[in-house]
């Protein structure tokens, strides 16, 4: 169950909006920042709440690189791929990460706590190789500084 | 040309740019900011800012080149309200990132621009579309909206004009697609951002069926300036005949120092890379640039002289798109890295027409297959007949996508070929 401050923050927003679908996406980033993901319940919440179908949800929802119909790890880390990191070295990235994660891409790390995913480019070509841990982003990497980054964000999880 | 000294040119955009901080509101009024709003409010006559936006030759930056002034005049006189600005900070072109370093520069300059786009169209309401990736820039613009909001430069009766207007942040789901204007209202209105074709155009029937001006960040930002400084003015800032303006120029790749230059409109290809991004790192050759984002065409160096503009560009069938200066030196393998932007737009077609959601993973698996070694002149043909194809899509983001294909194809034919004739890829 959604918590009830939460709950009542979206209908208020939707209450003063002219016209409350244009805050599915909103109410769809509240949902699976509760949910961890946007969990089938947060799907006919949000349907529910705007007056949409639970199919006209979906569609948005599996149409949005940033919101993940199946459960992710606390950190979702979006790898960008696209064509100045990829001059820059992504593709070993990419490799380094899932070797040191043991998982391929799309995949969670058995502790719940990584999701790797590819990404288009992010608008940080100016420090490529980049990547987003949580929408936040670092670079230029090197493997070195991800072994870091991967070390302090265990840390911080325990 | 890398003992040359670095050109001094006036700047305009990034004049109140800090390494570690965005400027505050009193940085940007002491620049002039609101002149050009205050003086527009004062004189009460939105078609004077149509017009000077118009003079002013100030085309679109978000790729597209469409004159602003024209866009604003596209809004009939009897249209319908409330009418809507969009600003369209949505930058998901690969090698873009001015509008990110723009916001945090200077948000009061677009919140100004935002405000003289809407009393220009007569509109009541802003919104700004953001890409998820950029939330940073999300928070900056809503805690600066409330900063003009509380000294009457927004919302109502803004600077006791009689003129309200409403400026809203919209956060993206994120998708490339969202980017285009028809599928960015689609995105607004909480439905699936599929493109529309036009007629009718937003300026008629865009948001809610309401008249609707989408305009880029950087668009908006250079109309405070323009409104404070005159058309005149704004024409002289480039070096060339036909252009107008400065430009943002996001420069990355093979260079020493990739980042956001603001430089003249119509300043040379060669002065961008050589003198203001330092040249090409580790002692290589320039050997081309997509001028202007993923969807332009590979520039090759027998026009690294070339001046830097819409116009320029055009004549030699190039396309200036958003100045992403993308550089690729002698030891990298063009047809590798096309093989890299058809996997981004295969991954971002919307899906919605066949010609695009088919052709480009294919066009991508051909591509993979010349650069794999196991191409023939048949796979070739194959690729230049499919993208012609692509013209039949729905919208441009297929006709797009091919664009560094097909300059492949013109340009650097002998490059693909070598592919084909040793069985593998030169480069590797």
């Amino acid at each position: 169950m959604i918590p009830e401050p939460t709950l009542s923050h979206l209908k208020d927003r939707i209450a003063a909006a002219d016209h409350p679908r244009e805050l599915v996406v909103d109410v769809m980033f509240a949902l699976q920042e509760h949910y961890g993901y946007l969990s089938d319940e947060a799907v006919e919440t949000t349907g529910a709440l705007l007056g949409m179908s639970p199919l006209q949800v979906e569609e948005l929802a599996t149409f949005y690189t940033f919101l993940y119909r199946e459960p992710v790890g606390r950190y979702v880390i979006h790898l960008c791929d696209s064509v100045i990191c990829w001059l820059d070295g992504a593709e070993s990235l990419r490799d380094h990460l899932c070797r040191k994660l043991k998982i391929e891409m799309g995949r969670t790390t058995p502790d719940g706590l990584f999701t790797l995913l590819p990404v288009c480019c992010i608008g940080y070509c100016d420090r490529s190789p980049a990547m987003l841990v949580n929408r936040k982003v670092y670079g230029p990497l090197t493997p070195e500084k991800v072994d870091e980054l991967l070390e302090k964000l265990k840390q911080e999880s325990e | 040309m890398s003992s040359q000294e670095t050109k001094k040119y006036p700047s305009v955009l990034l004049q109140n740019r800090h390494p570690d901080r965005i400027a505050t509101l009193d940085e940007y009024r002491r620049s002039g900011g609101y002149e050009g709003l205050t003086a527009l409010l004062g004189a009460g006559n939105p078609k004077q800012a149509q017009q000077v936006l118009l003079d002013a030759n100030l085309l679109g930056r978000g790729g597209a080149a469409f004159p602003a002034g024209k866009k604003m005049m596209t809004i009939a006189e009897n249209a319908p309200f409330p009418r809507y600005v969009v600003c369209n900070a949505d930058e998901m072109e690969p090698g873009t990132f001015k509008d990110r370093v723009l916001i945090f520069a200077d948000p009061h300059q677009l919140i100004e621009g935002i405000v003289i786009a809407g009393y220009a169209a007569r509109a009541s309401h802003g919104i700004i579309f953001i890409r998820p990736e950029y939330e940073q820039a999300a928070r900056i613009m809503e805690r600066e909206i409330e900063v003009a909001r509380s000294e009457g430069l927004v919302g109502r009766n803004i600077l006791q004009s009689g003129y309200d207007m409403e400026i809203v942040v919209h956060r993206s789901g994120g998708r490339y697609i969202c980017g285009e204007a028809t599928a960015q209202i689609n995105a607004l209105m909480g439905v699936r951002p599929n493109p529309k074709q036009p007629p009718p155009y937003p300026t008629t029937k865009g948001l809610w069926q309401r008249p609707t001006v989408v305009q880029n960040v950087e668009t908006l930002c250079c109309m405070p300036h323009i409104l404070r400084n005159g058309a005149q003015w704004f024409g002289s800032l480039a070096l060339t005949e036909n252009g107008a303006g400065t430009k943002v120029f996001c420069v990355s790749g093979r260079v020493e120092r990739p980042g956001c230059y603001e430089l003249p409109m119509g300043v040379p290809l060669k002065e961008i890379v050589e003198v203001h991004a330092g040249g090409i790192k580790n002692g290589g050759r320039f050997k081309a640039c997509l001028p202007g984002g993923a969807s332009t065409a590979f520039v090759p160096a027998r026009l690294y002289d070339i001046p830097m503009d819409y116009e320029s560009l055009k004549q030699e069938g190039f396309r200036l798109g958003t100045a992403a200066v993308m550089v690729f030196d002698h030891s990298d393998c063009l047809v590798d890295a096309t093989v890299n932007l058809l996997d981004f737009f295969a991954r971002e077609s919307c899906g919605w027409c066949t010609p695009c959601r088919d052709g480009l993973p294919y066009i991508r698996d051909l591509m993979k297959r010349v650069e794999a070694g196991r191409g023939s002149t048949e796979t070739i043909e194959k690729i230049e007949t499919m993208c012609r194809h692509m013209w039949s899509a729905y919208c441009a983001f297929a006709p797009g996508a091919v664009s560094p294909v097909q300059g492949l194809m013109a340009e650097f034919k002998d490059e693909v070929m070598a592919h084909v004739e040793q069985g593998g890829c030169p480069f590797k």
